[in-house]
């Protein structure tokens, strides 16, 4: 649909954009981000016609843009500007009539039936309806930027051209702005250029982005492509963090602020922090803690301070346990949001814990386990505190690393072999925590063969079997008695 | 669908025409009856229609004929001329320049007229020809060149000849101009009284010679206006915007500075300086009908020339046998109006 030829061009006595080339395709969304200065706006301009172009050439619809005159030009293409004047009150309906010029025809340009229908059409999708004899000078900031897209969609365009759209826009409107443009994208091969400061709208909607940096293209590619981590910090000279939305495969980049970690003052999660009591033992942190558990309350990956282990009966039993859990750590003084919480029926004496140091980094080690018979469900809660900043994978590879060493205690133990537990639901099954303070050097790798690694092993394998061996005591003594 | 518009354009459009064409009318009716002879009205219609339609009217006062025919009738027209131009070029301009205290005489286009009269006056240049038209056509030429000028050193300075290139250029030029003209009147003698009285602005013993020199041109410069409303409305969200939108910016920019400039240009050349029209009038019809300018330029047209007559009317009669020059009375009026809109459009905005 568009087809841009090494262009090369800006405003007069400056080259703003350097030999670029790029197509966009019929009924794509294609985002353009970039900088403040990189000649974003320019290049949008000069795909609209109003800026000339000193070298290079732009196609539109097969044709030259410059043998287009202004009113076929407008009848193909339409452009939401970034802000637009208004020195006069017209009303919202005028200012959405004037869209129609280009389409009206004669000296005197007679208003049809047909112009009246589309303003109406336009005015309702844009969900201005109810303003039209309103002022434009009275209207809010988003809602002169529906006026004006309303204008532009009354121009009934096959190309749309945006600067920012969602400028002035609060968060619904956003997402229904951008999620009527993909719609008229797939519907009506409306073929849509926008410019995006919000890298992450940009990602979640666009087909395609073009990155560009001091009026050269960097990239023009699919999202995934364009959005990554060391790319945008390059080109945007700021620190930010890649990651997945949670809900569709898109990256989304988020920002980390300077002195937001709190580095200062360092934090070491040892027994310290550790309150035992005989229907709970609970772990609380000063400082959220990066976590990534399977436990009831918290479980995923999220930042938590507060580490609930609740000690229930035996015969515990309840249909929605994630809400009661929740119940229970409200009336205890705990918020859910920030609590990772796990249940078990074992007594809280027989936990294992203990420090384990190596130089630099040191982990912080608590189990709880019940029932290790082979016969019937096991019941071992593990918590691994890392006082270190890891990455993603060695969260990963922790938990691989602990369960190889809880595997070896119970082979050791019982000869149970890996596969040998039987079929359980709900609380009566194993849960683990991994959290890290992220404080100090990056740990990348958390592997059995890395430090990090065999020092996990180690204390997983110690408390383990400490705990497995106290429990069985109690319940030993119990028996005897 | 199609009637509840009809209704509603009746309502508000439509009562608007009616209301300033009615006004027009009146007015006219009044500049033509009212003066040291005073006219009735019945006559007053009756002696036209006698001179449209050629037939020997019954009982018709040969003096009162020879009064509105030859003194009276072309004086209000001459006044509805000059203010109907100078209000249609002020709603124009505002439009274009998106400044609604632009008037005709920011570009400097008064300024140059009034060289052209000054020169005239100054030098006693009498051209072959034209003879006594010397003045009106030296004028329009002088206003046309200033106006060229103008366009032609912003799109020195500017290439893409922004609109605020345009009315700094304008204004520069129009203080450079006038100390020109301070300069020659105060070389001047004798024809000081003339030079000032013009300045002023006068629609007084001018006869229908001079509407002869402003019809076409108010033809013509009316005619292009009113082609071009939907590209001013365009144009009133910004030249970029209005690109957007399928205007053809730059010819339709110069065409209406032209014919702007056209109108202004004529109606100094007939009238002199006079000031306020082109500003005030525009106004008040925003004020009350809103900004289209598909109704703001008729109705400008019709209310302009309306004010005018009305003002002429009383720079003649207030001190008579004496007159004021009908400048001092557009801006006694012109001005406070002038006030009262600007303050009540505040308060409005302050209290929306």
């Amino acid at each position: 649909m568009i087809q841009v030829n090494d262009l090369t061009g800006g405003y007069s006595g400056g080259e703003v954009l350097k030999r670029i080339s790029f197509e966009v395709a019929k009924g794509e969304l294609f985002g353009i981000l970039g900088p403040n200065g990189s000649g974003k706006t320019t290049l949008l301009k000069m795909i609209s016609g109003a800026l000339h172009i000193n070298s290079g050439s732009i196609m539109v619809d097969n044709r030259l843009l410059s043998n287009y005159s202004p009113k076929e030009l407008a009848r193909l293409m339409a452009v939401l500007p970034q802000h637009a004047e208004q020195a006069f009150p017209y009303t919202v309906k005028e200012t959405v009539s004037l869209g129609r010029y280009a389409h009206q025809k004669g000296w005197f340009n007679s208003w049809r039936n047909e112009d009246e229908q589309i303003v109406e059409k336009v005015m309702e999708q844009t969900g201005i309806t109810h303003l039209q004899e309103k002022s434009i000078v009275e209207l809010s900031g988003g809602e002169k930027q529906r006026v004006f897209l309303a204008q532009a969609l009354a121009q009934q365009p096959k190309i749309l051209l945006l600067d920012e759209p969602t400028n002035h826009l609060d968060l619904s409107f956003q997402k229904e702005l951008l999620d009527l443009l993909k719609k008229w994208t797939a519907e009506e091969q409306l073929t849509v250029v926008s410019i995006f400061h919000d890298l992450n709208l940009a990602s979640l909607y666009c087909d395609r982005l073009l990155l560009m940096e001091n009026g050269e293209i960097l990239i023009v590619d699919n999202p995934v492509e364009v959005l990554k981590e060391e790319r945008i910090k390059k080109v945007y000279k700021t620190e930010v963090k890649n990651h997945p939305h949670p809900e569709i495969a898109k990256p989304q980049l988020l920002l980390v602020p300077e002195s937001g970690s709190g580095e200062n003052h360092a934090v070491k999660i040892d027994v310290k922090l550790l309150d035992i009591g005989n229907d709970r033992i609970v772990l609380k942190s000063p400082i959220p803690l990066r976590t990534m558990s399977s436990g009831i309350t918290g479980a995923g990956i999220g930042w938590h301070s507060s580490f609930v282990h609740r000690i229930v009966a035996a015969e515990y039993d309840c249909s929605d346990h994630k809400a009661e859990m929740a119940e229970y750590l409200l009336g205890n003084g705990f918020l859910p949001s920030e609590t990772v919480g796990m249940m078990t029926a074992v007594p809280a004496e027989t936990a294992a814990y203990r420090l384990f140091e190596d130089g630099e980094f040191s982990i912080f080690v608590i189990v709880s386990a019940g029932n290790t018979h082979r016969d019937r469900p096991r019941n071992i809660n593990t918590w691994l505190f890392i006082n270190g900043r890891i990455s993603e994978e060695a969260f990963i590879q922790s938990a691989m690393t602990a369960a190889e060493a809880k595997i070896s205690v119970l082979q050791e133990l019982d000869g149970v072999s890996p596969g040998a537990t039987p079929d359980s639901t709900g609380i009566s099954t194993d849960s683990i925590c991994i959290a890290a303070t992220q404080q100090g050097e990056l740990i990348s790798y958390a592997g059995t063969a890395t430090p990090l690694g065999k020092l996990i092993s180690e204390g997983i394998y110690n408390c383990t079997k400490e705990a497995i061996l106290k429990y069985r005591a109690t319940q030993s003594s119990f028996k005897s008695r | 669908m199609q009637k509840p518009f009809i209704r509603t354009f009746l309502n508000k459009k439509g009562l608007a025409y009616l209301l300033a064409a009615a006004f027009l009318v009146i007015s006219m009716l009044l500049g033509i009856s009212i003066g040291t002879v005073s006219i009735p009205v019945p006559a007053i219609v009756e002696i036209i229609g006698a001179e449209i339609f050629r037939f020997q009217g019954q009982g018709i006062d040969p003096m009162h004929t020879s009064i509105v025919m030859d003194i009276r009738l072309p004086r209000v027209l001459l006044a509805g001329f000059v203010g109907a131009s100078l209000a249609i070029a002020g709603a124009a301009f505002q439009g274009m320049l998106r400044n609604p205290l632009a008037d005709p005489y920011t570009l400097g286009i008064s300024s140059g007229a009034s060289i052209g009269a000054v020169i005239t006056l100054f030098f006693g240049i009498s051209l072959p020809f034209v003879g006594s038209f010397t003045l009106p056509v030296l004028s329009i030429l002088f206003a046309f060149a200033t106006v060229l000028f103008v366009l032609f050193f912003a799109r020195q300075v500017d290439r893409l000849l922004r609109v605020e290139t345009i009315i700094l250029t304008g204004i520069i030029l129009s203080s450079f101009l006038g100390a020109f003209i301070s300069l020659m009147i105060a070389l001047s003698g004798e024809e000081l009284r003339q030079i000032i009285g013009w300045l002023l602005g006068s629609v007084s013993m001018r006869g229908w010679e001079y509407i002869k020199i402003i019809l076409p041109f108010f033809i013509i410069g009316l005619v292009t206006l009113l082609a071009n409303t939907r590209e001013l409305n365009a144009m009133s969200f910004g030249e970029e915007r209005a690109q957007h939108l399928g205007v053809n910016v730059e010819k339709r920019k110069l065409l209406i500075l032209l014919s702007g400039s056209l109108l202004t240009g004529s109606a100094v050349a007939v009238s002199g300086t006079i000031g306020f029209v082109g500003l005030v009038i525009p106004h008040l019809v925003r004020t009350i009908w809103g900004p289209d300018h598909r109704h703001l330029l008729p109705l400008s047209v019709l209310l302009g020339s309306g004010f005018l007559i009305l003002a002429d009317l009383v720079s003649r009669t207030v001190i008579a046998p004496a007159e004021l020059p009908i400048g001092v009375i557009t801006a006694l009026i012109g001005a406070p109006v002038f006030a009262v809109i600007l303050m009540r459009n505040r308060k409005e905005r302050s209290a929306g």
